[in-house]
């Protein structure tokens, strides 16, 4: 029995030492060395302080911003509590709240890019299409009082293209988009 | 669908045959105890853990023996980890002051981690405390691993001897699995995983102020170490909730495509090993084709399905060539995200990119069929080479009964014994499976924890109990699977899932490595050329079909041919 159970403890300790604690602690330290900003969660800061990370979805519903896609993490964008709808494809459900999204923009689903009506996987898709960016452009910049072309260059200086043509989809970071905006010249070109 | 989309498919089929002989080669190194590129730095680390845990590194043990060594070794993990997560509350390493987890979610957790299997009954960012991902978990996603890796090995072992009684030390195998082979490729991973964005840090959250002037508290912590093994092992086990759609656990196109590619690669090197230890490389080769023809059907129709919107979505007036994209992420699309559901369920991994709830019917089905085909498509790693082996050996049988010869494989007779053990092996996920979904869906318990009306809730119970008993971890999210019922049926899945394979398997494994190798004659079945290669894939399918068509019709069938929402 021991010669079983002596191995048995001993190296699940040993081990639980080196892959528990040994290696993440030491990946830590590296990570924290080599790459703070990403090891830290990709925050971006603006006037000292952190309005988000680059990489994490955030709330958006002032008609002056882009909207990212729809949340089902926690009440809406929740980095505490990531999920999808896991609603199923033949879900009355998910039909009724994918009509209630499009009301939400006023003109018929079919015309509304899809991305901006389903809910993403974790519920904090920090992109969505180009296209959902174009979609909004004249909101955006009705609201903003800036020329439509200012609006449209940014999506297009923000839209990330798949690398090689086949690795991920064309997309724009949300936030990051909105921060532009931000810096914008308000009444840019406007006569 | 796209061309591209496509492309990135058989790109990534390419890949993974680039990766698997190279790899193939080092384990094979590894397990024969030949000096290694890394031996320098590693062999006294490896010395004085069998020093200390009185382990001879040349004693050899009988299946039996090595089976035991399993069971106890499984055991004190399982115990472990079960007051690891008892008592996190009381613990260091715990920034956001989580409590301990309670008994069933405990003991659930335990058993899933500890079998390979990862499934997840909680919500990580809002349960584990960095102590329990570190010590707790990552530790299982490296041992649970390791131990699939070493039975592979023995089983391996079971062919290329002749006339043995031992099949090696299960000790030293698991042993080195970890060391040489895990946690080296581990490292690599997770430094090229934070380079491209991913968190590492011993902090709880970091806290912001949107452009809004809303507050968001956003969760971090050691991700990326925890991850690279997630993979790599075939663990599946998220950080956050989300798994890898989550933007922290997957933050973009090229950590996915290493994600996916890690998923395979032992899998499909130990194909390649297997072919090395039997003197007969393209024994291996062709056991990997038929993972490989195996593989494209599924990932075919789940990119077809998911290229197009679904019956909820067109319902609702959303144009019908637009991709299904309720659960999935902008930067992965349809394409990546149906490829990473059928690798995830080909390998016996569970990590999902996209909400498997959320696929079409058909889409959904194909992680779901891949699961219940007995993850044998590349498989979980080690658990998906022996389980291959196991369907090698019935078409072998079967083979030998269509010409009325003696089946043998690998010069080694398969006999009597051996089918029977074989057929156990293959009939025990089946039986938890459908027993579960059937107790399941007849009980009040079963059905409280079903979110989705008609055909579809049915599916989330049949994918819960498939996952479970096939050691997967993956889920239809949409299903709570966190009361009594749910937790302690689903362990019991998952032990039958892992135990009552491995167990038969060493016993094979023992019975064939006492077997003399008959030399090759002219009537023998060539086991490389493509009438094997065909004959094995098409009896994996029709073991599959013949056990699960009543379900799947009740199912996944049955939705995508109702022409209604439920």
């Amino acid at each position: 029995m021991t010669r079983t159970l002596r191995p048995a403890l001993v190296l699940f300790a040993l081990f639980t030492l080196l892959t528990g604690i040994v290696y993440p602690l030491a990946l830590t330290a590296i990570g924290q060395a080599l790459f703070q900003h990403a090891a830290d969660g990709s925050p971006i800061v603006r006037d000292g302080r952190v309005v988000g990370s680059a990489l994490i979805g955030q709330s958006f519903t002032r008609d002056d911003y882009f909207w990212g896609r729809p949340s089902a993490a926690g009440g809406g964008y929740d980095a505490r509590a990531s999920g999808g709808s896991n609603l199923g494809p033949t879900s009355h459900v998910l039909a009724d709240r994918v009509r209630a999204e499009a009301a939400r923009y006023g003109v018929a689903a079919k015309d509304i890019p899809v991305d901006l009506l389903t809910t993403s996987g974790s519920g904090l898709d920090p992109h969505i299409s180009p296209a959902a960016a174009r979609f909004q452009a004249q909101r955006v910049a009705g609201a903003r009082r800036v020329p439509i072309e200012a609006v449209r260059r940014l999506i297009e200086a923000h839209t990330e293209l798949p690398i090689a043509g086949i690795l991920g989809e064309a997309r724009v970071n949300v936030l990051e988009l909105n921060l532009a905006l931000d810096e914008l010249p308000a009444h840019e070109g406007a006569s | 669908m796209t061309l591209d989309g496509w492309i990135l498919i058989l790109v990534f089929i390419a890949l993974v045959a680039a990766i698997a002989r190279p790899l193939g080669l080092y384990l094979e190194a590894v397990f024969a105890a030949r000096r290694t590129l890394l031996s320098a730095v590693l062999a006294p680390v490896e010395d004085s853990f069998y020093r200390l845990a009185g382990v001879k590194a040349d004693a050899e043990q009988d299946w039996k023996e090595y089976a035991l060594a399993i069971l106890a070794f499984s055991l004190v993990c399982t115990l472990a980890l079960y007051g690891l997560l008892r008592v996190q509350g009381a613990l260091p390493l715990n920034p956001q002051a989580f409590a301990g987890v309670a008994p069933n979610i405990a003991m659930n957790t335990a058993v899933s981690f500890v079998t390979n299997t990862n499934w997840q009954a909680y919500a990580g960012e809002s349960t584990m405390s960095h102590l329990t991902q570190m010590a707790g978990l990552t530790v299982q996603n490296f041992l649970s691993a390791a131990v699939g890796i070493a039975v592979a090995i023995a089983f391996a072992r079971g062919f290329a001897r002749r006339g043995a009684s031992t099949i090696g030390n299960f000790w030293v195998d698991m042993t080195r699995a970890t060391i040489y082979v895990l946690l080296p490729i581990s490292i690599l991973l997770a430094l090229i995983f934070i380079a491209l964005g991913m968190p590492q840090t011993l902090a709880g959250a970091l806290p912001a102020t949107t452009l809004e002037g809303a507050s968001q508290d956003i969760a971090v912590g050691p991700v990326a170490s925890q991850i690279a093994i997630k993979m790599l092992g075939t663990n599946g086990g998220g950080f956050f909730n989300a798994n890898a759609a989550h933007p922290f656990e997957n933050t973009g196109p090229i950590v996915n495509l290493i994600q996916m590619l890690s998923i395979f690669a032992i899998g499909a090197g130990l194909t390649i090993t297997f072919g090395r230890m039997v003197g007969d490389e393209r024994q291996g080769w062709a056991l990997l084709a038929a993972m490989g023809a195996l593989f494209l059907i599924g990932t075919s129709v789940a990119y077809w399905a998911e290229a197009q919107a679904s019956p909820a979505l067109i319902a609702a007036g959303v144009e019908p060539s637009a991709p299904n994209m309720e659960g999935k992420e902008t930067r992965f699309g349809a394409a990546a995200s149906a490829l990473f559901a059928a690798i995830t369920t080909a390998a016996s991994c569970g990590a999902v990119n996209a909400m498997h709830d959320s696929f079409s019917a058909l889409g959904g089905m194909v992680p779901l069929t891949n699961i219940l085909a007995g993850e044998v498509i590349v498989g979980g790693v080690g658990a998906g080479f022996y389980g291959i082996l196991v369907f090698a050996i019935l078409t072998i049988f079967v083979a030998g009964l269509m010409v009325g010869r003696t089946p043998a494989y690998l010069g080694k007779k398969i006999e009597a014994r051996d089918v029977k053990l074989a057929m156990l092996a293959i009939l025990a996920s089946p039986l938890a499976i459908l027993i579960g979904t059937a107790l399941a869906a007849s009980t009040e318990w079963g059905r409280a924890g079903v979110q989705d009306a008609g055909p579809h809730g049915f599916t989330e119970m049949a994918y819960a109990f498939a996952s479970a008993a096939g050691n997967n971890g993956s889920a239809f999210g949409g299903l709570t699977a966190t009361n009594t019922f749910y937790t302690y049926a689903q362990a019991a899945a998952m032990l039958i899932g892992r135990f009552l394979v491995i167990v038969p398997a060493l016993a094979i494994a023992g019975n064939l490595a006492a077997k003399p190798v008959a030399p090759a004659s002219a009537g023998a079945f060539p086991t490389t050329g493509p009438l094997f290669i065909g004959l094995l894939a098409f009896i994996i399918v029709i073991v599959g079909a013949l056990t699960f068509f009543p379900a799947l019709a009740l199912g996944p069938l049955a939705e995508a041919t109702a022409d209604r929402l439920f």
